[in-house]
């Protein structure tokens, strides 16, 4: 059992941040959440929707979509089908014309999408595929969007550009629940945080205080002991 | 007018001129055969090709269809056309009983799986001898009929058939270029991230599985009237490893590569005669051949020696 005894929350329209080291069991978490891992034990709920037993089809028809870790695009595949297959439930529902709208809102925010669009996914560079699947999961027109260490992998100025896009959509009214070892850039950005350590909650706050928070800077903003106590002792 | 469409046109044309042009029944039996394995590789195309799931044991809903219509016709005397349904909606069952637990398994899993069941619908052909005629085959299978049209005219049933392939063709590449098809496609690349854009895999995987079943169970139908004698030999493991040869030849993933890999292992048997003795080592190296120069299948190999030597005629 990876988490044990979690508890948090995330209300409409806040960008929550959840930062942690390797194996404190952030993924696992959002993968519980979107029912890749089923069999978890506990209460999650969804506008007052139990989660319960329900598999990921039925959990991105609720509103909740996700960015997976290692961005998990289709490399074989085409930009374009791989937008189109973000928004594989909603076809069912006959929604060509929100769809074309959405594609043409997620172009808008990613130009080199367009440009790129008859290329096939595998051919795009790390930040651009970060781009593709951040843009993928939007085509389900979540309602709450989680992502899984957006910035792995990529250049500060890349990751910059992602995080802002992350701020520019909740403006747009998307909730956001973002995971993320690069805690400094994730809690600049958020509203709120969690800091989870082998598989529990250590600690919770607003973003503000957390990143002044002493325990935060020693283990995850890269400041040590050393750092920390001059002057002091 | 798309690509597509002009293709299909290029494809019909071809047919009703080498229908009106052949002469000789030889090759008309030789070429229906070729249309009959045709939609066997397409069937497997679909599912192994663009899902990514292996099937070890499609001659089983091959031989379900032949021994379904066989057996409703010869010996209880139904119309064909009334025993087609019955064979297909047989092989949707199966499938589906079949499916539902196999398609848990992935990559060499799933072959063995499906292996096993190929292997026991064989022995079923074989050693059920009071309904299927066992090892000594099922014979007295009437020819199809429309009307006055007689299908017992070679050049008939080779229309039949071809127009058949047609439709499947048409059918097929409008399933691929839709929002099933892109599915497909992401569950062959990764489930996982398949399943975490919304795709409920388990279910598409069988309908695809099912689809396909059908699909081989209509060549058994067509099979089954055009021959109308059949032996559980047409339907052995043997004949479920050449369907997945003719896919991998033909190419993955690609409609018309199951045409061409359907008719180079159907033709070259016929061509390989003058070796006699040795007929099966130049097939198999024949293959061999083919694959190391093109491992992506005859299809993708041609369009890129054909880009190759395009783009070397522009730098001269």
């Amino acid at each position: 059992m990876a988490i044990k005894g979690v508890s948090l929350s995330v209300a409409q329209g806040e960008l929550v941040s959840l930062i942690g080291a390797n194996g404190s069991g952030k993924s696992t978490l959002l993968q519980a959440i979107v029912g890749l891992l089923p069999g978890w034990e506990g209460k999650m709920s969804f506008w007052d929707n139990s989660l319960k037993g329900l598999a990921p089809p039925a959990i991105v028809q609720k509103g909740i979509s996700l960015v997976p870790e290692g961005r998990l695009i289709f490399p074989p595949l085409t930009v374009l089908d791989n937008l189109k297959l973000g928004a594989y439930t909603r076809y069912r529902k006959k929604q060509h014309r929100e769809i074309a709208q959405d594609l043409e809102m997620v172009m808008t925010l990613f130009p080199i999408l367009k440009e790129r669009s008859y290329q096939a996914a595998g051919t795009l560079s790390g930040g651009e595929q970060q781009m593709l699947a951040i843009g993928r999961a939007l085509m389900a027109k979540p309602k709450l969007l989680l992502l899984d260490e957006p910035s792995m992998g990529l250049a500060p100025l890349l990751v910059d550009r992602i995080l802002q896009t992350l701020v520019q959509l909740r403006e747009n009214g998307i909730t956001i629940l973002l995971v993320e070892q690069n805690a400094q850039a994730a809690l600049k950005i958020a509203d709120r945080g969690y800091v989870l350590e082998t598989g529990r909650v250590v600690l919770q706050g607003s973003a503000q205080d957390l990143l002044a928070d002493d325990e935060v800077k020693r283990a995850y903003l890269g400041k040590d002991y050393g750092e920390f106590y001059e002057g002091r002792a | 007018m798309t690509r597509d469409q002009i293709s299909y046109v290029i494809f019909f044309a071809a047919i009703v001129a080498t229908g009106l042009i052949l002469k000789n029944y030889f090759y008309f039996q030789l070429i229906t055969i070729i249309g009959i394995n045709t939609l066997l590789a397409l069937a497997l195309n679909m599912l192994l090709g663009y899902a990514g799931q292996i099937s070890l044991g499609h001659a089983a809903f091959y031989g379900i269809g032949a021994y379904t219509s066989g057996i409703l016709t010869a010996t209880y005397g139904f119309n064909p056309w009334m025993a087609l349904p019955c064979a297909l909606m047989l092989a949707i069952v199966i499938a589906v009983v079949v499916g539902f637990p196999t398609l848990k398994l992935t990559g060499y899993y799933l072959g063995m799986g499906t292996l096993g069941f190929g292997m026991i619908v064989h022995i079923v052909f074989r050693e059920w001898s009071s309904v299927t005629g066992g090892a000594s085959g099922f014979m007295g299978i009437p020819p199809l009929e429309i009307g006055h049209v007689s299908f017992f005219e070679p050049r008939n049933y080779f229309f039949l058939v071809w127009f058949v392939v047609l439709l499947s063709f048409i059918l097929c590449k409008r399933l691929i270029n839709s929002r099933t098809g892109r599915a497909l496609k992401a569950i062959h690349d990764s489930e996982n991230a398949a399943k975490a854009v919304g795709i409920n895999t388990r279910n598409l995987k069988l309908k695809i599985f099912v689809f396909s079943a059908a699909l081989s169970a209509l060549a058994g139908f067509l099979y089954a009237h055009m021959i109308s004698f059949i032996s559980p030999e047409s339907f052995s493991f043997l004949v479920s490893v050449k369907i997945v040869t003719m896919v991998v030849i033909g190419g993955m993933a690609s409609i018309w590569g199951s045409l061409l890999g359907a008719s180079l292992l159907t033709m070259l048997p016929e061509w390989l005669h003058a070796f006699s003795d040795f007929e099966m080592v130049v097939y198999g190296l024949i293959l061999m051949v083919v694959m190391i120069i093109t491992p992506q299948g005859l299809t993708r190999g041609i369009i890129e020696i054909y880009e190759r030597s395009r783009s070397a005629k522009a730098k001269r």
